[in-house]
């Protein structure tokens, strides 16, 4: 690590020192590591139900995650809900424009599994459905994208790091106020911190102090960016087993058949 | 076809017979698959297949998500996302399609390059080389017009970007760039037509695929001693060369079955490694990225693009003596465009005797600067536009063009090249075969 980390100073300081100035603006990203890393990482179920907990309590009141059908929830590799958890989920917490109430005014009803979650209420609050692969955590050294073939691309890891990295001061600019974020680009934030200590309790008595709400959160949003995460590394680890094996065949027919060409006698 | 003697498909039974009078598509297949290769290709000579591969992996993913996608600006970027959420496998599809654009200019680029340094493109391969590169200028609209399509911000914003190099062109540029819009801004007419062109040019490219085949089988291939095989007789011929099934089917499948457990381990581990980000924002024309970087493999020429700034002492001089018509934008256009046009010019501009490279001291060390110089190209595309980058860029580019137009004619005159084998199966023996006589000069490797 300290290693990696002198080097991509050294690259940085040598190829113009730009790369230190870009690296400040953008804001800092700490590695962490998930369940859901590596080439056989998972999505654990019981984080997914707490993300989906301080989701619902917390996130939902400003952000919508319009590309996320909530029958997902019962979705193998996901939060894993059975089907009645989803229904009353659905029921419960979630409502939904529909314009075919009222004679055609529209109205909100209680959703369905069927429907989408919905769209965010407030304008200013970026929709969440892909926000985990719509930042990148880390790009560098000097934009050469090899800490994402180390770490990761690093969306769960700016998420998090935005969570937790408040530092606690405001200003006030044009008539918004803004708060100081270490993980933010440019520093400062129009999001006011949206959780704290104990702000989510969970049933089971699981750790809610910010550090470990903001670790549930990320992985939820994960989740919901790349839903089918799970089905693609097993398919992507028994495709490499395959191939490679067909690699080696090939391997043992090309040698085979070029053997008495190769090592002929003149 | 003509080309290397070799024997020929002869029909036996009574049927092959009647079929071969009148349609003789047997003969052609059994030509093409039998034609006769030279013996000591080696590994760059696998590429071929590989980008062959990524041909028909493009087309056919490219055809199932055509049946889930939606061009329709409110729709675009949802529909994608019901691909990879609802479609059954959508979500592999998808990665392998946008994963396979990469291996695909991966293995173009190793294969313009292998030409590049055996001097594949020389006479009498002139024709097979252009085809080349119209078939490289393809798949670079090809892949432009595709990444459109998610409609992410990316999406949208570079197509802003690049139809507005269009824009740059004196005179007619405002009138062309709407012409090729649909419209005086990206937006649904732009959508519609850049979906109808990224179905249709992959089989323009199946096309030009058929003629590039056809152009190298006439010629034979070139291989890495630039000697041509000797097509006196037959048995000559037999001697310099082996049929391409089996011996270089097997050995360009065991190559491609390597390169697919490489390329799987990407599309399965980490698909988003070589996209960016801000292509999973859904398109907003009110917001512009900070920063607008085009894919990986247009990042050499992004770089050249850029790198001739209203500074640039030859920009102030095109511009003067143009009476402003030629701007920095323009010329960063031609710049660009150009920087294609001199690779297609090679077979022209290498003014050597000696067709490969191994054989030419000199020629090594200027090829070997300038795939440096295009990976250094392609590392400042995607640095934001600024100093020092501007003026690295800047001597990137001039070498670009140095190489291509200064390099390779001089070359020709001041090198000493070394003697190259004198046939193909010297060359050969030298390499591979055990032999008693004391005729090999070269320790074998």
């Amino acid at each position: 690590m300290l290693k990696k980390f002198t080097l991509s100073i050294t690259l940085a300081l040598v190829l113009g020192g730009s790369g230190v100035q870009a690296a400040g603006s953008e804001g800092h990203v700490d590695d962490h590591d998930f369940s859901f890393e590596g080439p056989f990482g998972s999505y654990d179920q019981e984080q997914l139900r707490r993300g989906l907990k301080v989701y619902t309590e917390v996130c939902s009141s400003c952000h919508g995650m319009k590309f996320v059908p909530i029958r997902t929830l019962g979705d193998e590799g996901g939060p894993q809900l059975s089907k009645a958890e989803v229904r009353a989920y659905a029921t419960q917490f979630v409502q939904v424009w529909d314009q075919s109430l009222n004679d055609g005014e529209g109205d909100y009803r209680d959703a369905l599994p069927a429907d989408h979650f919905p769209k965010g209420g407030n304008s200013n609050a970026p929709d969440l459905s892909l926000m985990a692969k719509a930042r990148a955590g880390f790009h560098g050294p000097v934009s050469t994208g090899i800490n994402q073939l180390l770490k990761g691309m690093g969306g769960p890891e700016y998420i998090l790091s935005l969570l937790t990295g408040y530092t606690g001061k405001e200003k006030t600019a044009s008539g918004t106020t803004l708060y100081e974020n270490t993980a933010y680009p440019g520093g400062w934030i129009s999001m006011a911190p949206p959780l704290e200590d104990e702000i989510v309790e969970f049933e089971d008595g699981h750790k809610n102090d910010l550090k470990h709400l903001s670790e549930d959160i990320s992985a939820f949003l994960m989740w919901t960016a790349e839903p089918k995460l799970n089905d693609r590394k097993r398919a992507g680890t028994v495709g490499v087993l395959i191939l490679g094996l067909l690699t080696i065949l090939l391997f043992l027919a090309n040698k085979a058949l070029w053997k008495p060409i190769k090592n002929r006698e003149i | 076809m003509g080309g290397i003697p070799h024997d020929h498909y002869e029909p036996k039974s009574k049927l092959e017979k009647a079929i071969d009078s009148r349609l003789p598509i047997v003969g052609l297949l059994y030509d093409t698959i039998m034609v006769p290769t030279p013996k000591n290709l080696n590994w760059m000579w696998i590429w071929g297949i590989v980008l062959t591969f990524c041909l028909a992996l493009q087309i056919i993913t490219g055809i199932v998500l055509v049946m889930h996608y939606t061009p329709h600006v409110d729709m675009a970027f949802a529909s994608i996302e019901h691909i990879m959420r609802d479609v059954n496998g959508g979500h592999m599809i998808r990665y392998f399609h946008m994963n396979g654009a990469s291996l695909f200019f991966m293995a173009v680029y190793t294969h313009m390059f292998r030409g590049l340094y055996y001097g594949s493109y020389k006479a009498p391969r002139e024709i097979t080389w252009i085809i080349g590169m119209l078939i490289y200028l393809l798949m670079m609209a090809t892949g432009f017009l595709g990444y459109v399509l998610p409609w992410g911000q990316m999406s949208f914003h570079g197509t802003a970007v690049i139809t507005g190099l269009f824009g740059a062109i004196p005179f007619v540029g405002e009138t062309l760039q709407s012409w090729l819009l649909g419209a005086t801004a990206v937006g649904q007419p732009a959508l519609n037509r850049f979906f109808s062109l990224h179905y249709l040019f992959p089989f323009l490219i199946a096309g030009l695929v058929i003629v590039h085949i056809w152009a190298f089988h006439t010629t034979g291939n070139n291989n890495p001693t630039g000697v041509e095989v000797r097509r006196g007789s037959k048995a000559e011929a037999e001697k310099d060369t082996l049929p391409f099934w089996p011996y270089f089917v097997v050995k360009d499948l065991f190559a491609l079955a390597l390169i697919l457990t490489i390329f799987m381990a990407i599309v399965g581990f980490m698909p988003n490694y070589l996209g960016h980000p801000d292509n999973y924002i859904e398109a907003n024309p009110l917001a512009t990225p900070a920063h607008i970087v085009p894919e990986w493999y247009y990042l050499p020429f992004y770089a050249i693009l850029r790198a001739f700034t209203s500074e640039v002492w030859v920009v102030q001089f095109a511009s003067f003596i143009t009476g402003g018509i030629v701007d920095a934008k323009f010329f960063g256009v031609l710049a660009m465009f150009g920087a294609i046009a001199v690779m297609a010019l090679a077979p022209w501009l290498d003014t050597s005797s000696v067709r490969s490279g191994r054989y030419r001291p000199m020629f090594k060390w200027w090829f070997g600067i300038l795939v440096a110089d295009f990976i250094f190209l392609m590392w400042l595309g995607a640095r934001p536009a600024e100093e020092p980058y501007a003026s690295l860029a800047l001597i990137g580019a001039t070498y670009w063009f140095a190489y291509f137009l200064v390099i390779l004619p001089l070359l020709g005159v001041i090198e000493k090249p070394s003697t190259p084998p004198a046939t193909i199966e010297d060359d050969f023996n030298t390499h591979y075969v055990k032999s008693d006589a004391a005729n090999i000069a070269a320790p074998a490797e």
